[in-house]
């Protein structure tokens, strides 16, 4: 049988711009190829830059992932400059960067990855009392009524007559993937709605903290929100009160509605824990300090690297491990294509060598050479990272958290522990740590709050504010789990200045390409292994490993230039 | 048709048709208040926004996203009235939009030529994000077509186009110095149609779908200022309206964050807030379902709404005369030593204030008359 050639461009319900080119053979992927095809070159931009504001550009890299670059890029400089934050600033943090997680991951689900499972065609012939016994039996939630998901049919069947069906057009309704029971998919596209009006209420924590979302504010040395009880511009009892509030509220929805249709979802699609798996290495650099930013030992999502699939053994991770490629990317390195550079000595010159637009295939190149994105190592090994791989770690060490809800959501499904290096497991574990991270935000507001009662209102320190305090030169590293997995940013600061600037960013290590060994990234990796696709007009199954990595390309792509020179030529073949 | 619903009618009304669907007639026009009052029109006018909706098809929205970071297609995702639901079930029909559409590649290209070819002359281009100019624009390609040529395209058949955002504004972040990609906005590259700039990094989404609604009630965009940004939203000073003016008037100042001063509330001139200097909504519409807004959360305003802010706007904690964009050196020094005076005599802070609106129109012609900002 002959070799089709697939190409997903746009790949949709992501952040960015993303390609996908693939070959099939009698209904399996034999190939695949990932292509990012934006570039903005923001780490450039950084330079001559105060360090004080790196963390409003960083932000900017991404408006999916806001908050993750911006902390990120406060601890970088803090950590060049000396500066240890307050524990109630470290505690606003995580509780503005929990909620980042909690709010994403529920959109993730429903808005960007549930229409790969859920057939929403499929749900104006489900029968409504069927949907309320369903969800009645596996959720306490209120709006479960058999009239509830009446109402919710018969506004999409008015809207599907009209005959403009928006978003949903040319989606691949009634495709044989699709196996939900109407009745479950009628549920889906209820909470496909519902999960719309959750989203801005819950975050609107970051608005008192931060004064907007997307992109809240923040702050080197701590964060700018003061707390007086006995002010009405500060942190005081009305604001702790509504932050209390979308805290319990975002938890109710974790734990009645997101976790319940994970798994009865899940329950139909079996198959997928056996498909996808990719690459077997999986990294965490851990995430929610909770005794300061130095102790990483007492981190909410523990740190470590896990090789071959092998859970009896986490290794430690050491940021100079890490390593960037550029064999298939469109740069050049001052070592050659084959070199690598750890970000600290990074360079980046941006050299498109692609075919001139509008292009066909990018995968057949002379040079190999087929995206922006670089290509990062671990003690030269592609690694996954995100939910997948911090569960995966603190499983492995043991957590009693984690390994508890793990091996209920295992049994629940009736799998083993294999089923987690997959493309299901991926999106299972998103959904695990949601549920513990929406329950630990009870424990540091708490926290906040025990701590402000006992008269420590302090969320800022300025002992380093002033340049004419900092070393004439200083280096800092800013780690950071995000939502989409590990994240460094490496800054140095000269005479008051960025001098350079470099992030190593989730979607880099999962979208990585080929590196010189001919080693292929995740996402490649993950749509090679064991992965059918039974149309290639129709990509469905490709969707759907590739939105359980949840990836966001705008992130990925960067460029830094040590010797601060613009852009090399480009040539076009 | 596997549809088995009831059709939309021939000639009915979106309220006759909401009505059907259970939304009753007096919350259709709570919503027509709403909005009404989002716009800043008389509550007079109520009647004709909710007869101009009621006549409605849902009209094609196209939304392209080129060069971007995706945060305005979050923002809008926050929009409280109408909420996202509403909007995409309701009131448009949005025919093309990557972050939300069920299928991908061929199939979403392919809905989208269709839904341009079908409302030629009458659909809605919303754009985030901008476009590369160098090197052929191949900083940014989707589906194998540079951004410019997307652009372009749908912009021949566009009834409005509206430039949501800093990148489609003016470049934002990518096109700040060195704009290592050549990055510009919408404008600068659609010249035959006027272009409505929803300024902001992100803007509020009241703002971007008030402006949508304008223009499907009146059936023409809002009135705009200098920089083409509706009057509605962008037509006030942030520090004119700022709760903390009072404390600026009185020479309250914060001096360094988390001081006694910032734990009373008072202004964050001080410690480098744009707000003299920036025209947009915060302190009145406010964020997220009217929380709260970067000042009011302590941290002094980056100025995002105004082109060029990341060049012009900072050093961000820097204060507003010393900062990069402000006017030639002499200006700045004048503008400085009134501003010292206005720290404690509130009739000086207010002549200084005033010209500090006066620099900041002057740099704003400077900037539409092709002029560089000396950052």
């Amino acid at each position: 049988m002959a070799k089709t050639k697939v190409v997903v461009d746009p790949i949709t319900r992501i952040e960015g711009h993303l390609r996908i080119e693939a070959q099939s053979e009698a209904g399996m992927i034999t190939d695949a190829w990932s292509s990012s095809t934006q570039f903005r070159g923001i780490e450039l931009v950084m330079q001559g830059r105060d360090p004080r504001d790196a963390w409003a550009f960083t932000q900017r890299i991404c408006g999916v992932c806001t908050v993750v670059h911006a902390v990120a890029s406060c601890r970088a400089v803090e950590d060049a400059l000396g500066i240890t934050i307050p524990p109630n600033a470290n505690i606003i943090r995580n509780l503005v960067h929990g909620m980042q997680f909690v709010q994403d991951h529920v959109i993730h689900f429903y808005h960007l990855h549930a229409l790969d499972w859920v057939d929403v065609i499929s749900a104006l012939s489900a029968n409504p009392d069927d949907s309320a016994a369903i969800a009645k039996k596996i959720s306490p939630w209120p709006n479960n009524s058999a009239s509830y998901f009446k109402q919710v049919q018969d506004r999409i069947k008015t809207f599907a007559a009209g005959g403009q069906l928006g978003i949903f057009t040319n989606g691949y309704w009634g495709h044989p993937a699709y196996k939900l029971p109407p009745a479950v998919n009628l549920l889906a596209v209820a909470h496909y709605l519902e999960a719309l009006d959750w989203q801005r209420d819950v975050i609107r924590l970051h608005t008192i903290f931060g004064g907007k979302n997307p992109h809240p504010n923040f702050l080197v040395g701590g964060m700018a929100s003061a707390i007086n009880l006995d002010n009405d511009m500060t942190i005081n009892a009305v604001k702790l009160a509504e932050i209390k509030g979308m805290i319990t509220r975002a938890k109710k929805f974790v734990d009645e509605v997101y976790i319940p249709d994970l798994l009865a979802i899940a329950g139909f699609y079996k198959e997928w824990a056996s498909i996808g798996g990719g690459t077997p290495n999986y990294m965490s650099v851990g995430e929610f300090p909770q005794a300061g930013i130095k102790d990483v030992d007492k981190l909410f999502f523990p740190r470590g690297v896990i090789l071959n699939n092998d859970l009896s053994k986490v290794l430690p991770y050491d940021h100079m491990g890490v390593t960037e490629g550029i064999t298939s990317a469109w740069y050049t390195y001052s070592g050659g294509d084959k070199a690598v550079l750890h970000p600290y000595q990074g360079e980046t010159k941006a050299n498109y060598t692609g075919p001139k637009p509008p292009w066909e295939f990018l995968q057949d190149q002379k040079d190999g050479k087929y995206t922006w994105m670089k290509s990062p190592r671990y003690n030269g090994k592609p690694m996954q990272v995100g939910p997948l791989s911090r569960m995966l770690v603190a499983y492995g060490l043991g957590d009693k958290q984690v390994v508890d809800t793990v091996n209920f959501v295992l049994k629940t499904l009736g799998v083993g522990p294999a089923a987690l290096f997959s493309t299901l497991g991926r999106t299972a574990a998103r959904g695990i740590e949601t549920k513990l991270l929406a329950a630990q935000m009870e424990v540091w507001f708490d926290d906040l709050v025990t701590r402000v009662k006992s008269g420590d209102t302090k969320t800022f320190d300025g002992s380093k504010w002033e340049p004419s305090s900092w070393p004439k030169k200083a280096q800092g590293y800013g780690w950071l789990d995000a939502p989409r997995g590990s994240l460094g940013h490496w800054v140095t600061i000269e005479d008051e200045k960025i001098s350079h600037y470099q992030c190593v960013v989730p979607s880099t290590w999962n979208c990585s390409p080929r590196d010189a060994q001919g080693v292929k990234g995740p996402y490649e990796a993950a749509l090679t292994d064991h992965h059918p696709l039974a149309d290639p007009k129709r990509p469905l199954e490709i969707l759907r490993t590739i939105h359980s990595f949840d990836p966001c390309m705008a992130c990925g792509v960067h460029v830094i230039d040590v010797n601060g020179d613009l852009l090399a030529e480009v040539k076009v073949q | 048709m596997f549809f088995n619903g009831v059709a939309w009618k021939d000639g009915e009304g979106l309220a006759a048709h909401l009505e059907r669907r259970g939304v009753s007639r007096r919350e259709f026009l709570t919503f027509c208040a709403e909005m009404t009052a989002i716009l800043g029109l008389s509550t007079a006018l109520t009647p004709r926004i909710a007869e101009a909706l009621e006549k409605a098809r849902r009209p094609s929205v196209i939304w392209l996203q080129l060069q971007e970071c995706t945060g305005c297609v979050e923002s809008v995702l926050r929009t409280s009235d109408p909420t996202i639901g509403d909007l995409l079930l309701d009131v448009i029909s949005l025919d093309f939009q990557e972050t939300l559409m069920a299928g991908a590649g061929y199939a979403v290209e392919d809905a989208k030529e269709a839904a341009m070819k079908e409302n030629f002359g009458k659909y809605i281009l919303l754009v985030t994000g901008s476009v590369p100019t160098k090197d052929d624009g191949i900083y940014c390609t989707i589906a194998g077509r540079t951004a410019r040529e997307h652009l372009e395209h749908a912009a021949e058949g566009a009834a409005a186009i509206v430039a949501i955002g800093a990148c489609a504004h003016f470049g934002s972040v990518q096109s700040a110095r060195p704009n290592p990609t050549g990055a510009v906005g919408v404008d600068q590259i659609i010249k035959n149609k006027p272009v409505v700039n929803i300024a902001g990094c992100p803007p509020i989404a009241d703002v971007i779908t008030g402006t949508l609604v304008h223009f499907l009630t009146f059936g023409r965009l809002p009135d705009l200022d200098g920089d083409n940004r509706p009057l509605f939203a962008y037509g006030s000073r942030i520090h004119d309206q700022c709760p903390r003016r009072a404390k600026f008037d009185a020479g309250q100042f914060v001096e360094m964050f988390d001081d006694e001063a910032a734990r009373k509330g008072y202004c964050l001139y001080h410690v480098g807030c744009k707000g003299p200097a920036t025209f947009s909504p915060c302190p009145i519409f406010m964020w997220n379902g009217h929380t709260s807004f970067p000042i009011g959360a302590g941290h002094p305003c980056i100025g995002c709404t105004e082109r060029n802010f990341w060049d012009t706007m900072s050093p961000f904690y820097t204060r507003l005369p010393d900062v990069y964009g402000v006017g030639v050196e002499k200006t700045a020094d004048t503008l400085g030593a009134a501003l010292a005076i206005g720290a404690v005599a509130g009739v000086a802070a207010h002549a200084a204030a005033t010209g500090i609106h006066q620099i900041q129109s002057r740099r704003r012609e400077a900037a539409a008359s092709g002029g560089k900002s000396n950052g």
